[in-house]
């Protein structure tokens, strides 16, 4: 594919049915009310010279180079800020107009750098473009005049270099930090001549709120905001549209290629979960996939103290399936098993539990998704009929009240933050529950309504009271509980108790009955009122209930089913959700059902030609229970480090110690790679050809924009693995394999390459009801039938503080890091964030005697970690928080195994700690962090 | 967390307790219609064992509940 340039439509479309007819040079042209004359022109196939412009911002009328005549209208308006009008008669190329065009262009230019040819942007600069456009053919001003050609340039920025001297004042980057991203980071500085772009109060780009997320670089129509990619490599001269590996929301970006090298990711407007947005780590964090600390051939060895051996892949695949059989021989079946990647593509996830159960004869297959979301899918489940959130992305622009529970949208899913933080100023009301004042609770032009600060662990209490506010107050709604619910009586009754009161939970969650009330209130009467969360409600010992008390109270209010209400979790990784889609539970086939249906196994069955377990197999932790038991001896790791990510890391190590063989499939040798005998070198997201689904159930095509390094895609290593071990598994390319999902999962019926190359994406169930996917789900009745009321007991964690343990610790994840960090640590980013802190409140540093900088100790009842304490007032006294991105910190060497009832997702978000200074009689020490992260305290 | 509680023993009893608000005899029926559908046989087995054992601690929508999963379990093998 050549470079894709997506066409510039000028001003941003405008909704509503009701249209107006206008003539562009000629050509007729219906759009709808309130387009702009210029995007009314580019639709008639009319380009109108511009440079303040572009599709994704508002209008803004400065640059003056859209100008066009319009028949009975005096003078020449910018065609961008004009409304077209009915019978409007525009003509864009006069004598009138071209000569003021040029007269622009040559005021542009006589300020501007000369140096075209050996600017980064040539070919790809609007500025030179309009000036051929224009027909600029001199500069009657000269270049001797008053000008900015020595402006400093701000190179402080990893990842994009800020040449004011270039720059033509248009805003765009401005308006897109504001519009776009909703951080205002920047803004022009000055007046008249004076005026500059500035980030912060004229800092550096480094130094000010800006979060790099790109949309300046990608707004700016010259080389003043550029990356520094491109400054060294060169401009791209071909693209591929692939979606990003990062978090939940999916991004689809234009991979832009010089030959062979990736120069740069640039957000792809037709893209359904971004629609031209990114973050700093899809935009910029990539270049972990060349990273030198990369693995690119397989390695084995007989035991994990001896050294690693490479070798050519027939004879890792020949290792794995002998070990795994030997094992198999010996200790049975059961012995076996396999965890799944949410970073990896649907159909790499599908054959990987297809090898589980097909091949290895057992349902010992689980996935990353155990510890982040199952208790999503259990919970929507039972509630709703489908394990899946209930609308897309672009629905919160129809809600009038937001809420957002445990998540934290402006770091973990920054891209559809930006998307609720536009709603927000466009006057939605915003409810934050959160132990943490997250950064949605006060930032620009946004504020909370209400932002319930509860305890760690009593979501359910909270969300019981907002029930029994519901409830009591007779804010439900009745009409749509009467027609599309069951079991509402009985709920009702549990709800209203006085137990369930704000005034007698409010010494549990510490959140003050009247505040609660109101949030309640406003949530019930919103016509439109969202639910978005996130881990701090899944990963608790009640997680799934809490799924389930969400889905209650949508419910009670009548708020699910069409666009701006509904129950939606915002997914960590890239493909949690098809992850589980795919099957990768112990006890669910692809599309959510049991192993034990008899009609689905034998769907399976009569494909496969193998007899398949109708019992559920081991969960995660509950394979770790049995390695150390005895009884489970050899994994498959597919693409996770769970001996960084998952809780009570001695436990699991202690398990992974225990077996007689560890296989790893990933880019690095990561933690779990020190337990291993056999490591598979795994494929980046660049080297992949498939699909994701995000966190809106989007099914997005992942296309390689490079050959595996490898020398083999990672499904074609599954399949050998199950090949040699006697079950012959086999596809010509992955589409083969989405076509065998789409036979044997209802949901995916209508899903192929082809249909998605056709429609970009869709979200599921796309089958012959909706051959184009289902952007909002139970819009006439639930999937299940009638929407499910459960009751919803409170049910206090067994984690309590203590005497000796006094704090509670929460974590979380930080916006340039991901997950563990693996990726993100091999990039430029670690410029934010080098390594794990503690934030600890004010009054619980000062009892401590600990100041900001402090190395401190972290000491929970199963392990204790040192790392630099942050002294924050965004805690709650009590509570202390950190990230995991760092492995040399450990966090989850103090997480517990505490888990949720129904799902066994660890209690991450609730553990009992101590804090301490690490060193009292040297404070600030340099001295390195997590020397003793192995030492148990108990 | 109770240190030294066998994992089955831990899982059960917590199911237990977040299935209060039902009767005893229905919750008993919920918990072991939740372990049949969630657990691998090994579980079930060693929670039979506890159960049999007379482990202190068990809840006794536990006991029952896992009296009614193996009667089920028995009755789909024979």
């Amino acid at each position: 594919m050549t470079l894709l340039k997506e066409p510039d439509f000028g001003t941003p479309e405008r909704p509503g049915a009701a249209t107006v007819s206008v003539e562009v040079d000629g050509l007729p042209v219906t759009v709808p009310e309130g387009t702009s004359v210029m995007r009314a022109a580019a639709l008639a196939g009319v380009d109108i010279p511009k440079l303040c412009a572009t599709d994704s911002l508002e209008p803004f009328g400065s640059c003056r180079l859209c100008v066009v005549e319009i028949d009975g209208r005096r003078g020449t308006p910018a065609s961008c800020t004009t409304p077209c009008a009915e019978g409007m008669v525009v003509r864009t190329q006069t004598p009138k107009v071209e000569k003021l065009r040029q007269g622009v262009m040559e005021l542009y230019i006589s300020d501007h750098p000369l140096d075209c040819l050996t600017c980064s942007a040539n070919g790809d600069c609007e500025l030179q473009d309009m000036a051929g456009a224009v027909g600029l053919r001199q500069v009657r001003y000269g270049y001797e005049g008053e000008n900015h050609l020595d402006a400093e340039p701000d190179k402080s920025n990893p990842y994009f270099d800020f040449s004011p001297s270039k720059c033509i004042a248009c805003s765009r980057c401005v308006r897109a930090c504001g519009e776009v991203q909703g951080t205002f980071a920047l803004t022009i500085e000055g007046r008249g001549f004076d005026s500059k772009v500035s980030a912060g109060a004229g800092e550096a780009f480094m130094d000010s709120e800006c979060v790099s997320c790109g949309a300046c670089v990608q707004a700016c129509p010259t080389a003043t905001l550029q990356e520094k990619s491109v400054v060294q490599l060169g401009m791209p001269s071909r693209s591929v549209v692939t979606t990003c590996a990062y978090c939940g929301v999916g991004c689809s970006f234009k991979a832009e290629l010089r030959g062979d090298e990736l120069v740069r990711m640039v957000p792809y407007k037709d893209g359904g979960a971004n629609e031209g947005h990114s973050c700093v780590k899809g935009r910029f964090a990539f270049g972990y996939a060349t990273h030198p600390d990369r693995k690119l051939k397989p390695m084995v060895r007989e035991k994990i103290t001896d050294p690693w051996r490479e070798v050519e892949w027939d004879e890792a695949i020949r290792t794995v399936a002998t070990r795994m059989r030997a094992i198999q021989e010996t200790y049975g079946p059961s012995s076996i098993g396999a965890i799944s990647s949410s970073r990896c593509t649907n159909e790499e996830v599908y054959v990987v539990q297809k090898m589980v159960r097909a091949a290895f004869g057992n349902n010992n297959v689980d996935t990353c998704a155990r510890v982040c979301h199952s208790p999503t899918g259990y919970g929507l489940k039972q509630t709703f009929g489908e394990s899946a959130g209930t609308q897309d992305f672009r629905s919160v622009a129809e809600a009038d009240v937001i809420m957002v529970i445990g998540a934290n949208p402006t770091d973990g899913h920054p891209v559809f933050a930006s998307r609720m933080k536009r709603r927000l100023r466009e006057g939605a009301q915003l409810i934050v529950v959160d132990p943490r004042r997250i950064d949605l609770v006060r930032s620009p032009h946004i504020e909370a309504a209400h932002h319930l600060q509860l305890k760690p662990s009593t979501n359910v209490a909270v969300i019981n009271s907002m029930a029994h506010v519901v409830v009591t107050e007779a804010l439900v709604d009745q009409g749509f509980v009467a027609d599309r619910c069951e079991g509402f009586d009985e709920w009702a009754e549990f709800v209203a108790l006085p137990e369930n009161s704000p005034e007698a939970t409010e010494p549990i969650t510490g959140v003050p009955a009247d505040q609660l009330r109101a949030a309640a209130r406003l949530y019930a009467a919103a016509p439109n009122a969202a639910i978005y969360y996130g881990l701090g409600v899944t990963e608790h010992s009640q997680g799934s209930t809490m799924v389930m008390g969400m889905a209650n109270l949508a419910m009670a209010c009548g708020n699910i089913g069409r666009e701006g209400v509904g129950v939606n979790p915002l997914r960590g990784q890239n493909n949690v959700q098809g992850s589980c889609d795919m099957g990768s539970f112990p006890h669910e086939f692809t599309g959510y059902r049991h192993v034990s249906d008899d009609a689905v196994r034998t769907v399976f069955e009569e494909l496969w030609g193998r007899e398949l377990l109708p019992e559920p197999g081991l969960r995660i932790p509950n394979m770790f229970d049995a390695a150390i038991d005895g009884s489970f001896r050899g994994l498959f790791v597919h693409g996770e480090d769970i001996a960084q990510s998952d809780p009570n890391l001695q436990h699991v190590s202690a398990a992974l110690a225990a077996m007689d063989l560890v296989v790893v499939q990933d880019l690095f040798l990561n933690e779990t790679a020190k337990f291993a005998h056999v490591f598979l070198p795994g494929a980046s997201f660049l080297e992949k050809d498939g699909t994701f689904t995000n966190a809106e159930r989007r099914v997005n095509r992942v296309r390689a924009v490079m050959k595996p390094k490898t020398g083999k895609h990672e499904w074609q290593i599954v399949c050998e693995i199950a090949t040699a071990m006697g079950y012959p598994m086999a596809y010509d390319h992955p589409s083969q394999i989405m076509d065998e999902i789409a036979r044997v999962t209802p949901t995916f019926k209508g899903i192929s390459f082809d249909v998605l190359d056709k429609l970009g994406s869709v979200q599921w169930p796309c089958n012959d009801d909706a051959p184009e996917g289902t952007p909002t789900m139970h819009v006439d009745a639930f999937t299940r039938g009638k929407g499910q009321f459960m009751v919803t007991t409170y049910v206090p964690t067994d984690e309590r503080t203590t005497s000796r343990f006094p704090l509670v610790l929460t974590t979380g994840r930080i916006l340039s890091q991901y997950n563990v960090g693996a990726q993100t640590r091999r990039t430029e980013n670690v410029a934010w964030h080098p390594e794990d802190v503690l934030e600890l409140h004010p009054l619980d540093a000062e009892n401590r005697g600990i100041r900001d900088g402090d190395l401190v100790t972290l000491a929970s009842r199963v392990g204790r970690t040192t790392l630099k304490a942050q002294v924050s007032d965004r805690m709650p006294p009590g509570v202390v928080y950190t990230t995991f991105h760092h492995p040399v910190t450990g966090a989850n060497v103090v997480t517990t195994e505490n888990s949720d009832w129904a799902t066994n997702c660890p209690e991450y978000k609730v553990t009992a700690v101590q804090v301490g200074l690490a060193h009292p009689l040297a404070r600030h020490s340099s001295e390195s962090v997590g020397a003793d992260r192995l030492a148990a305290v108990d | 967390m109770a240190a030294g509680v066998p994992s089955e023993q831990r899982m059960a009893n917590q199911i237990a307790s977040n299935l209060r608000h039902q009767p005893a005899d229905r919750a008993a029926e919920t918990l072991a219609a939740h372990i049949r559908r969630f657990w691998d046989p090994r579980m079930r087995a060693r929670l039979f064992a506890l159960v049999d054992a007379g482990a202190d601690g068990l809840d006794p929508v536990v006991v029952e509940g896992a009296r009614l999963l193996r009667k089920d379990q028995e009755e789909r093998v024979g």
